[in-house]
């Protein structure tokens, strides 16, 4: 990909002077370094990321939760109730195994267990809603510069959208046809998220899919 | 070159009966092909929906399925390494592939090409990037012509770059066998029967490596040198099927390896972004 001493940035490795990528996708060549981004990747979770995840264990005092990592997730009872622990707690009622929640990563231990807190303003359990999945390499493009391009969508679709860094997306509008919408536009943007002028031609989009459906 | 200790298998082959064959350039193989000449190859990425990385690949009459999960939880944990991840391969062969029927059951030869494969692609993978973690990658075989382990290994190494795992390189594999004293590359099933010898080779293009060496039958000393250039040769063709099969599902056209010769300032409204990155 490049030969020559320069520093590395995202997705590559150096092996003796050569620079190689380690994922498909797109090299970004930039004066000090040279970087790739990646078509698809997994997820790798980062302190402060807000990620939708769903319930698949309670253990005792935790509940653990699979939010597409390699491990998977913890939340302890004071990340998820505000209040001083009492015994007669049923842990059951907060969150209960299956259900979906929009949680923020609070910390990483030392085998990478991601830890999450569902305190917080627009955290908590999910009731209703689509949810999408797209690879998490994606979501930049999703939220567009500054987030022009969800802010976009929200304008013009009147639902809100809740966006996971591990590639989940939960919408829920005020009925079902704009809900399906938002879900087709995603479909859209994932499958072109590497060609330029993605905004514009998905607001041409949106008001075509809007048309239709009248 | 990190080449895998060779290994041996005591089968023992039916020397050829004519020693006298033509030497003619144009010596054809049974299916009519020259001597260094490939199967058709067809490759497709991302096949599988629920898996997150999967190829098909058609090599000649070989058509093999392969989905890759992960990296994900360790399951038995106790399996699980504290400083990388495993990589599971399971290779099987459907029922159906072959003539006469054949068992599902796994069998001692399933056991030595899934042992094969993950050794010959564990180099090219970065493990350590996972700790706890495991990688698993499953392989049907659907139908069945010789030189299976070759295409499960070029199918593996596309399904793990879908699945978006960090890799040193693609690892791609080739076999070259001999016959009535003459060596061919790509061994089909007929040629793999009949011949006096066949030797599987797995190569990491970019990095120049070997990471699987195997060989079965009687070659010389030169023979053998020449024949691992021979199947280097072929893997570079194989490399470059892989690779346009990674690119064909992004609608990638535009290859570029080289940076442009001044560096571009990033634009404003959208990222410059139509080169493409390798693997």
């Amino acid at each position: 990909m490049y030969e020559g001493r320069i520093r590395t940035g995202e997705n590559t490795y150096r092996s003796q002077e050569q620079v190689y990528a380690t994922h498909l996708g797109l090299v970004n060549y930039s004066p000090d370094n040279v970087s790739v981004v990646a078509l698809s990747t997994g997820y790798n979770p980062l302190v402060g990321d807000v990620i939708i995840g769903e319930v698949i264990d309670i253990d005792l005092g935790e509940w653990r939760i699979d939010i597409g990592t390699q491990s998977e997730a913890v939340m302890g009872i004071p990340d998820a109730v505000d209040r001083p622990f009492r015994t007669e707690y049923v842990m059951t009622r907060v969150l209960d195994i299956g259900d979906t929640l929009v949680a923020k990563i609070v910390d990483l231990d030392r085998r990478r267990t991601p830890v999450l807190s569902i305190l917080g303003p627009g955290l908590g359990k999910v009731y209703d809603g689509f949810i999408v999945r797209i690879t998490p390499s994606k979501i930049p493009r999703l939220i567009g510069k500054k987030g022009s391009m969800i802010n976009m969508i929200i304008r013009e679709t009147g639902c809100r959208i809740a966006i996971g860094q591990n590639g989940r997306i939960l919408i829920s509008g005020p009925n079902r046809e704009r809900e399906e919408m938002v879900v087709k536009v995603i479909n859209k943007i994932e499958l072109e998220a590497h060609t330029s002028g993605l905004t514009n031609r998905t607001q041409e989009y949106l008001r075509q899919l809007k048309e239709s459906s009248r | 070159m990190s080449k895998k200790p060779t290994t041996k298998k005591t089968a023992a082959r039916k020397p050829a009966k004519s020693k006298k064959a033509d030497k003619a350039a144009s010596w054809k193989r049974a299916d009519g092909r020259a001597f260094d000449e490939l199967r058709t190859l067809k490759i497709e990425s991302g096949v599988l929906p629920n898996a997150d990385g999967s190829a098909y690949i058609e090599m000649g009459r070989n058509k093999i399925l392969c989905g890759v999960f992960g990296p994900r939880e360790m399951h038995p944990k106790h399996n699980a390494k504290p400083n990388e991840a495993v990589l599971r391969c399971r290779y099987h062969m459907a029922p159906f592939s072959v003539d006469p029927r054949r068992s599902p059951a796994p069998s001692r030869r399933d056991q030595e090409i899934s042992m094969v494969m993950r050794s010959a692609l564990e180099p090219a993978v970065f493990l350590e990037r996972y700790p706890r973690a495991s990688i698993d990658v499953y392989l049907e075989v659907l139908e069945a012509d010789g030189g299976t382990r070759c295409a499960c290994i070029n199918a593996a190494a596309v399904a793990l770059v879908d699945a978006g795992i960090p890799m040193r390189d693609l690892v791609a594999a080739c076999a070259v066998g001999k016959i009535e004293d003459k060596l061919i590359v790509d061994l089909g099933d007929y040629e793999d029967k009949k011949g006096q010898s066949d030797m599987p080779v797995a190569y990491m293009p970019k990095l120049g490596k070997v990471t699987l060496l195997q060989m079965d039958g009687n070659m010389s000393a030169e023979e053998a040198e020449k024949a691992l250039n021979l199947a280097i040769e072929g893997c570079k063709k194989v490399y470059e099927v892989q690779r346009e099969a990674l690119k064909k599902k992004y609608g990638i056209d535009q290859p570029q390896d080289k940076p442009p010769k001044e560096f571009q300032p990033e634009e404003s409204e959208e990222e410059p972004q139509k080169e493409e990155g390798q693997q």
